[in-house]
């Protein structure tokens, strides 16, 4: 379970958000809505552990979860604006460990040994996206992450988000964009 | 520790792949010790009189020109960000950022170190020795390195103010580099000047990567 407990992020001298307090229970998911600027993107970073906290603290199980960053990344699977795809690596070598499984959740099996340099926007997209299987973190942190996707492709995330959730994982997405994601509490910032 | 490998593998993969890159170093390398001869004069013992020197310089130069990229593609791509999020300390993925550093550049240029050498008359006496604090050197700009393209990423014009950063901290490893082969080469005990820079590279193996991976935290914030 993650606790967020009063948090508010700080940019120069202007507060983009907070305090701020929510909690996500296992299997749950959660979407940040709001309009741009509002610091969706920031809160994001701050849960994965790359951004900077101004105050309050971010509790996973009980316990202070940005005490050990190193150990906390690996509790999480972040998917930002960039795909982190590299074009001279093949979709295998770009996902490295349990590849396949990822590749395979996204349809992309058939291209796993092409090198990235080739793919179109939205497979790269996918990519970035079977890389959240591949991790297998319970965490996992979403940044409009249907940005660009088919709809088939948006049907097939559906299913991967809803294996996650059933095996008892999380998901905190921030969007625009309607996401295959039933049952989500909303968070509005404003 | 798998994925402390797995970052070095894929560094060095990327390296293969961009080939052009990395001889691009080895090639400036070679082209600029081969001008000396040209503004010195090709007078056999002034040359071998430089020729320590002369490599010492070059190398350390030539090992600058990747550092620009070694995180700048990484942090414009997003894979800083994942890196990040492996569950490794910010240090260890700097200290493998390092390592791929050393074998794609500093292990290539002690190797063309040896004709190069010959093509600058260096006394045959000196060029174990030179070879033996190239060793040591060349990761010691690996480490020096990767701890200054770690503090300019994100930087407007990082690329110019990277030299800036880590070309004062090479003085001493240019000093005693070319102190241990000037005196092999006229017969003196080479221990000490090789023992300095060991001990550099002791001192620096873990505090760059210290240092390295404070400025990645602070560069995804």
């Amino acid at each position: 379970m993650l606790d967020v407990q009063e948090i508010s992020a700080i940019r120069g001298e202007r507060r983009i958000f907070g305090p701020l307090s929510f909690s996500v229970d296992d299997g749950d998911a959660m979407l940040l809505t709001g309009p741009n600027g509002a610091g969706k993107s920031t809160l994001l970073r701050i849960l994965a552990g790359l951004g900077r906290l101004a105050a309050g603290s971010i509790l996973w199980n009980g316990n202070d979860a940005l005490a050990d960053r190193a150990a906390h990344g690996a509790l999480v699977s972040y998917v930002g604006h960039l795909d982190a795809v590299k074009p001279g690596l093949t979709a295998r070598e770009n996902l490295g460990p349990n590849a396949l499984e990822g590749l395979e959740a996204m349809a992309l099996s058939h291209l796993a040994d092409q090198p990235a340099r080739f793919f179109s926007a939205g497979q790269k997209r996918r990519l970035a996206l079977a890389r959240l299987v591949c991790r297998q973190a319970p965490i996992w942190l979403l940044d409009e992450p249907t940005l660009g996707l088919d709809v088939a492709s948006v049907a097939r995330f559906g299913e991967m988000l809803a294996t996650h959730r059933a095996q008892g994982g999380m998901v905190l997405s921030a969007t625009h964009l309607p996401l295959p994601l039933p049952g989500a509490k909303e968070l509005r910032l404003s | 520790m798998s994925g402390f490998w797995f970052i070095v593998a894929r560094d060095l993969r990327l390296s293969l792949r961009h080939g052009a890159d990395t001889l691009a170093a080895l090639l400036f390398f070679v082209i600029a010790s081969a001008l000396f001869p040209l503004a010195v004069g090709p007078a056999p013992e002034t040359l071998a009189r430089l020729a320590p020197g002369i490599i010492w310089v070059c190398a350390l130069l030539a090992a600058l020109l990747p550092l620009d990229r070694l995180f700048g593609a990484d942090f414009e791509d997003g894979t800083l960000d994942q890196l990040l999020l492996t569950g490794l300390p910010a240090s260890a993925v700097a200290l493998a950022k390092a390592i791929s550093h050393w074998v794609t550049t500093g292990l290539p240029l002690l190797i063309v170190a040896v004709p190069v050498s010959l093509m600058l008359n260096l006394d045959t006496a000196a060029l174990p020795v030179l070879l033996l604090g190239l060793l040591p050197g060349t990761a010691l700009l690996s480490l020096f390195g990767t701890a200054g393209a770690a503090l300019v990423i994100g930087a407007r014009r990082g690329g110019v103010l990277l030299p800036l950063l880590v070309l004062p901290l090479t003085a001493p490893v240019v000093i005693f580099g070319v102190a241990a082969a000037d005196a092999a080469g006229m017969g003196m005990d080479v221990r000490a000047p090789l023992l300095f820079l060991t001990a550099l590279f002791v001192a620096a193996l873990p505090l760059c990567p210290l240092a390295a991976g404070a400025a990645l935290r602070g560069a995804v914030e």
